[in-house]
């Protein structure tokens, strides 16, 4: 494993939740345990999300209407419940997306300035929220 | 997977779908995510039990899971206690169906209770023409009782062989308190003012299990539903107090008496119809607090164990007789009765397959202090009823209820002992429960029906 983990403020865990899941998503239907291995896959291991995080939240963006659901059988009595995104969920995306990159265009302005290129850490961030 | 799996994967369901906030279909979303977990860990090596094991341990505990489901889901908690349901659920549809039919009868219920006025029978309330007293007291429980038994049958869908044995019963019933001329002061209007209720409330428990009659299980969830509709009622009965408490007191404000609409229409009507309302809501909202009737019997367990105790060490130290009178029986009965209530409502919240623990050895204590208690006021009453009294319907009536307490309790108490010695399982406490249910609507009966002619109608 990574020995130096990034250990996310709970608050920025929160807000980013919502874009990472859209964005999977958004890369075909998927499923609840799929998308954990995902996100650990695309994190190198470093989000490590829980299912009281993951399912509570693919059920509020249903509700919201970001995304919808369907089952399907999965050998024999088993089901298994896809998600896909919806339009209005692929408008939130772009939504985010935007948001998104204005603050990390911000910051990087702020760390990599034109004046004195600073190294950038993964140390200053904990606690950043 | 294996067969060992599949049976893990059960258990867990269990445990999952006991949180309110967790529905059937997260249950299968996230065991559908388990399962995934178990498949990869033993791709890389586990066994199938490891693998399980590693992979719950990784879904954390369920009270957390369970939270983050309730700050999503919170209506789910409350949800089902209003009155419609998820619109997508299948369920909705039937509980809707449910509704109406216990509104019907309901108001059937408290129409009856009015009903024999148009006969020109005075109210029960009626405190210028007692004459009807009797009546009443005979009769309160039918007319409210048959409505409670066609709400349960309806819902349990009873076949046509049950809903005959239920009509029989009730026929019984009525034969039973109009059938006998009796004096309005005799014991007898008395017992069987009290003991025709309890033969019919048996009947009621009929209608309860009647998609289900010889499984003891279905007993013993009638003997659930009793306690939750107790409690049920007790909670009812204390707002429709607040309700009239500001029903007089705003009226009486405005100098309109209400005491009259209060005291005929909304005391028996109401109460009559708190009866079916009562069963309906523990009907429907199985699980909502479905536990407070073993939770009262957790906390007093404890409590009566040590009063009795006490007792019995005050009455050795102490050295005074038993002082016997009238009602000395009437007393021990209730304690019995108390004693057997704990003990029923303990079991019936119990999981049958946990091994004896402490709680269980405390109720050993609790139900073997009660029959020595029990066993000296006998021994100080046996000679007396014979030669001071001679026997009267009251006295027989008591003591008779005594012994089956007794006999109750002492059994108990032996099947408790094997349990904790693990010679027998705990089901055998409860089979032995549900299977006497039948020997006290035999008792009631008799004392009803036989009790009259017997002692001559006095």
């Amino acid at each position: 494993m990574v020995e130096d983990v990034v250990r996310l403020g709970k608050d920025l865990v929160a807000a980013s939740a919502t874009p990472i899941v859209l964005g999977i998503l958004a890369e075909g239907e998927s499923y609840g345990y799929a998308i954990l291995k995902r996100i650990n896959e695309l994190s190198a291991g470093q989000l490590d999300w829980t299912e009281g995080l993951l399912y509570p939240l693919l059920h509020r963006l249903e509700r919201l209407g970001f995304v919808e659901a369907r089952w399907q059988e999965v050998s024999g009595e088993r089901r298994r419940k896809y998600y896909s995104l919806t339009d209005p969920g692929r408008a939130e995306l772009s939504e985010q997306r935007r948001q998104w990159d204005t603050v990390v265009d911000t910051l990087k302005e702020i760390w990599l300035g034109p004046g004195e290129p600073r190294p950038l850490t993964a140390r200053p961030l904990e606690g950043w929220a | 997977m294996t067969d060992e799996l599949d049976g893990q994967f059960a258990q867990w369901r269990g445990y999952v779908k006991q949180r309110r906030a967790v529905s059937e279909a997260d249950v299968d979303e996230l065991e559908d995510h388990l399962r995934g977990s178990v498949a990869q860990l033993m791709s890389v090596g586990l066994r199938a039990d490891e693998a399980f094991l590693v992979a719950v341990k990784r879904m954390g505990s369920l009270d957390d899971l369970s939270r983050e489901f309730a700050r999503e889901h919170s209506e789910r908690l409350w949800k089902q206690l209003v009155l419609s349901g998820e619109p997508q659920a299948p369920a909705a549809k039937g509980s809707r169906r449910d509704l109406y039919a216990m509104l019907i009868c309901a108001v059937g219920a408290a129409a009856s209770i009015k009903a024999p006025e148009l006969f020109g029978i005075p109210a029960l309330v009626d405190d210028h023409d007692t004459s009807h007293r009797q009546f009443w007291g005979l009769n309160a429980s039918l007319f409210v009782l048959p409505w409670l038994a066609a709400f349960l049958a309806w819902r349990r869908r009873a076949k046509p062989v049950v809903l005959v044995v239920l009509v029989a019963l009730f026929g019984l019933g009525v034969v039973a308190a109009n059938a006998y001329t009796l004096d309005d002061n005799s014991q007898s209007v008395v017992l069987t003012g009290l003991h025709l209720p309890i033969a019919l409330w048996l009947v009621v428990g009929i209608a309860y299990v009647a998609d289900n009659w010889r499984a003891s299980r279905r007993w013993m969830d009638f003997i659930r539903f009793t306690g939750e509709w107790v409690i049920y009622m007790a909670l009812i009965a204390l707002g429709g107090g607040v309700l009239t408490g500001f029903l007089l007191a705003t009226f009486n404000a405005i100098d309109v008496d209400p005491t009259t609409f209060v005291v005929f229409w909304l005391l028996p009507c109401g109460g009559m119809g708190a009866i079916v309302v009562a069963a309906w809501l523990v009907e429907a909202k199985q699980g909502v607090i479905e536990n407070i009737a073993p939770v009262l019997s957790r906390l007093f367990t404890p409590l009566f164990t040590a009063v009795l105790l006490a007792f019995l060490v005050a009455f050795a130290a102490s050295g005074n007789g038993l002082e016997i009178d009238r009602d000395m029986l009437l007393l021990f009965d209730a304690l019995l009765l108390v004693v057997l209530g704990l003990l029923l409502y303990s079991i019936s919240a119990r999981d049958p397959l946990a091994p004896p623990g402490l709680f269980d050895k405390l109720q050993l204590g609790l139900v073997v202090s009660a029959l020595v208690i029990d066993a000296l006021v006998l021994q100080e009453i046996a000679g007396r009823i014979a030669d001071e009294y001679g026997t009267t319907p009251n006295r027989l009536s008591a003591l008779g209820e005594n012994v089956i307490l007794l006999v109750n309790l002492a059994w108990s108490a032996w099947l408790l002992l094997g349990f904790l010695r693990r010679r027998r399982p705990f089901e055998s406490i409860e089979r032995w429960q549900t299977g006497y249910l039948p020997v006290y609507a035999v008792w009631a009966w008799v004392v009803v029906l036989v009790f009259p002619p017997l002692f001559n109608y006095r």
